[in-house]
């Protein structure tokens, strides 16, 4: 019951933050060392405004995301690596934070389906291509049947009597 | 009594559409001809009614008349008129309206100029374009009626979201929706052709003008979406793989596909129950996008409607209609003749590459899009799928499309030669290694990948001119020959061409802005100065201004390079009234390489201010190409063979030809 509550009222602060102008970054944030801000921003482009819609932390102006982005930099000149950082907001928000979610049994559908499609494809084709082995294809030959070769008839009938 | 008069003609047009739905394809069945012409006078007669509905609800808006609830939710009475006439689709009830109106608008086209139809196929599809109607119209008239009244009637409106006070957005949704809903054709036409187990070269001829035409529209529609959020949004992305976005993209991937296909169906009888298939799916997306954006599953800016019932009610009519054309597909299409066998390398074999990736990148979309809602109604775990998934998975989707591309056109019928189309293709190589060489020594920084993307463009767009030359044999004929020969190319040549050079000049914007883009965010005291590729530019202060509804503080920013003047840029924040809002308004400077884009952010005190500042290279080619797109398809249509007004002159010559019926 809380949890759906609170959920609503997720709901409606998206609605107010998504539909304001996007300021993100400010000035008095961004780190003195590029090489570090840079990091950051790597860093940023992957992790969620957890109360925006689909919005990553560098595009938001929310509150949260304005958190979110000084911790990160906070990690970052402390000496975390990347993947230190990642995880570390990960253990404190749970996967809800990364744009991009990591290859796990849960997800596994969402990562394999563009390569099983891929592979669907290919076979329908190989096996039309293998069926079709049989069948001579020559480009002065008329490949149509009979019946075909009617209804084109009719048809070329139909196309020219009416041009 | 305007609104009343709205309210009955929407009434009168589900009834129309009722009958339009039921008697022509009962005709149909039995054989009966006055039946089946009972199909055009109602075509007709529902659009009528529809725009008399549509200019009531726009005279509400326009004379500001706020009895009507669906004008006080979402006007305001000082509102600029151009976003009082947008405001009638800026909302829920009135967009459903447009929606079916633009429905209405397709069938009634088939009525007018369908005359060169077979009589069954034209009673079929429009009984199938009424059903749809039907549908959407019991879903405005039950859940979303934008004629109810008020009482008492309120002093004033609340307004339009100002963000949507937009002249790009303000016809962002009328294309969208041409383009969603004119691929409910490809779907009538589709079932009509299940229905009568009659589809041929002749079907697809028919169809693939109005899906061109679809097609067209949802470009526009989306490349509006794309650049109205690339200046309004405030930090220069033009496309954030946003559920609702995905939504208008779906469609426009899959029906790119169903454009390629419908060609092969159309020379060579070939892929008939594929693009069968594709024409259904395709509009499906239309209506799963609308249900994705109506409902509230995933509430973003785009979804006005949060309400459960609405959403059930949409989610029942895509059941429905896409569960019966795929059960009436799964029936009838094994009964549809196969025909036109061709070898793997061959022009067909191109478009049904073309075919493979752009269905597998839809695919990739949809479940990217769905994935979250799905997993998370599965076991209740959240994840997010963003932008990093789209762009590691859609992208390499597109590199090997992009490469092929320009080999399908010059690949002949049932069986090419690759080794001739390489031959023809060694300029446009050599002008993509040329590319690598030279962007490789003019920029050196960022991504190591991004060279070979710009060369990409390239090849796609030299590629497309390639085939064109190698079509009037330039070079092998004198030039008297070659303008003759040019002359004589069909439309429908040129627009291939042109349409595929626009993929091109895409990609070189896309790739440019995105691995290129310079960024500086600072805090400025009037009087400072920063550069940013190579312009200076000095923060001379803000200043108030006042809008019709809203007041704003301006900033003045002005640009120099290498001491020259160049402009002064006006970034501003506004506060609107009604509904109480702040927006950033961009300050962007239109240079050859590309865009200087300046942001003004939060006061600091003392007059200083947060000033974002950017430099997109190039980024104006991805609305440019996708302008070139739109040409080429308009080149296309345009074409005598495909012309939708072509059967025109048929009829004039039809009673000599054809004996009275």
């Amino acid at each position: 019951m809380i949890e759906k509550s609170a959920r609503a009222i997720l709901v409606v602060l998206s609605l107010i933050v998504a539909s304001a102008a996007a300021y993100a970054v400010q000035p008095n944030e961004v780190l003195p060392d590029p090489a570090l801000e840079a990091r950051a921003r790597g860093l940023s482009a992957n992790l969620r405004c957890l109360v925006c819609q689909n919005q990553s932390i560098d595009d938001s102006d929310a509150p949260l995301a304005r958190d979110l982005r000084l911790l990160v930099r906070e990690r970052l000149v402390a000496g975390d690596s990347d993947a230190e950082v990642t995880r570390f907001l990960v253990a404190r928000y749970g996967e809800f934070v990364l744009l991009r979610p990591p290859l796990g049994w849960h997800t596994l559908m969402l990562w394999l389906t563009p390569v099983l499609l891929l592979m669907l494809a290919a076979g329908g084709i190989g096996w039309r291509l293998v069926k079709a082995r049989g069948q001579h294809i020559a480009p002065a030959q008329s490949p149509l049947t009979a019946d075909e070769q009617a209804r084109l008839a009719s048809l070329m009938k139909d196309t020219t009597s009416r041009n | 009594m305007i609104v009343e008069l709205g309210h009955f003609a929407l009434v009168l047009a589900f009834l129309v559409c009722l009958v339009q739905t039921v008697l022509p394809m009962w005709g149909a069945r039995i054989g009966d001809t006055r039946l089946m012409c009972v199909g055009e006078p109602a075509a007709l007669a529902q659009f009528g009614l529809l725009i008399v509905a549509f200019a009531a609800l726009t005279h509400a808006y326009v004379t500001s008349d706020f009895s009507v609830a669906n004008v006080y939710a979402n006007s305001h009475s000082e509102k600029p008129l151009i976003y009082r006439i947008s405001g009638v689709w800026g909302n829920h009830e009135g967009s459903m309206l447009l929606w079916v109106l633009i429905l209405a608008l397709f069938g009634a086209a088939v009525a007018a100029f369908g005359t060169n139809l077979p009589e069954t196929l034209r009673a079929n599809v429009l009984s199938v374009q009424a059903s749809i109607a039907l549908a959407f119209l019991l879903f405005i008239l039950l859940t979303s009626n934008p004629f109810l009244r008020l009482d008492p009637v309120p002093a004033d409106g609340r307004g339009l979201n100002p963000i949507l006070q937009d002249p790009a957005l303000a016809f962002h949704p009328p294309f969208l929706y041409a383009g969603y809903v004119g691929f409910s054709m490809a779907y009538s036409f589709a079932i009509a052709g299940l229905i009568e187990g009659r589809t041929d070269a002749a079907w697809a001829r028919w169809v693939r003008p109005w899906t061109l035409a679809a097609w067209m529209c949802l470009t526009v529609g989306i490349a509006m979406g794309s650049w109205w959020a690339y200046y309004e949004l405030g930090w220069g992305g033009w496309w954030f793989w946003d559920p609702v976005e995905n939504a208008s993209f779906m469609p426009w991937l899959a029906g790119t596909a169903l454009l390629h296909s419908a060609v092969v169906m159309e020379k060579r009888e070939a892929l008939k129950v594929w693009t069968i298939l594709l024409a259904i799916l395709t509009f499906s997306l239309s209506l799963m996008g609308a249900f994705l954006v109506r409902s509230g599953v995933l509430s973003s800016v785009h979804a006005f409607a949060v309400d459960p019932e609405r959403g059930v009610f949409i989610l029942a009519i895509m059941m429905v209609f896409i569960g019966g054309a795929l059960t009436l597909y799964a029936w009838r299409a094994p009964s549809l003749r196969q025909g036109g066998i061709f070898a793997p390398i061959s022009r067909e074999g191109g478009l049904v590459l073309n075919n493979v990736l752009l269905t597998t990148a839809t695919g990739t979309v949809l479940i990217g899009t769905l994935y979250p809602l799905a997993l998370e109604s599965i076991n209740g775990a959240k994840i997010s799928v963003g932008p990093p998934y789209f762009n590691s998975t859609f992208v390499p989707l597109m590199v090997p499309l992009l490469l092929a591309l320009p080999f399908g056109p010059l690949m002949g019928w049932k069986r090419g030669d690759i080794h001739a189309a390489l031959q023809r293709l060694w300029v446009a190589g050599l002008l993509a290694i040329c590319a690598i060489v030279a962007v490789f020594a003019v920029v050196q920084r960022g991504p190591w990948l991004a060279p070979f993307a710009m060369a990409l463009g390239v090849w796609v767009i030299a590629g497309a001119i390639s085939e064109l030359l190698v079509r009037v044999r330039a070079g092998n004929a004198d030039s008297a020959e070659v303008f003759r020969r040019l002359r004589n190319l069909p439309r429908s040549v040129y627009g291939t061409t042109v349409a595929h050079a626009g993929v091109g000049v895409m990609v070189l914007g896309i790739t440019a802005t995105s691995a290129w883009q310079s960024e500086k965010i600072l805090t400025m005291r009037p009087g400072e100065t920063a550069d940013i590729a190579g312009y200076a530019l000095t923060f001379k202060g803000v200043a108030p201004d006042n809008g019709p509804n809203y007041r704003e503080v301006v900033g003045v920013v002005s640009v120099t390079r290498g001491g020259q003047s160049v402009v002064d840029l006006a970034p501003s924040k506004r506060q609107y009234s009604a509904p109480p809002q702040a927006t950033s308004e961009a300050g962007i400077y239109v240079a050859l390489l590309g865009d200087l884009y300046v942001v003004l952010g939060d006061e600091a005190g003392d007059g200083a201010y947060a000033v974002r500042m950017y430099f997109n290279p190039l980024v104006r080619l991805i609305w440019i190409g996708t302008i070139i797109m739109f040409i080429g398809g308009a080149l296309s249509l345009s074409d005598r063979r495909l012309r939708v007004g072509a059967p025109r002159r048929a009829r004039r010559r039809g009673p000599a030809a054809v004996p009275a019926e």
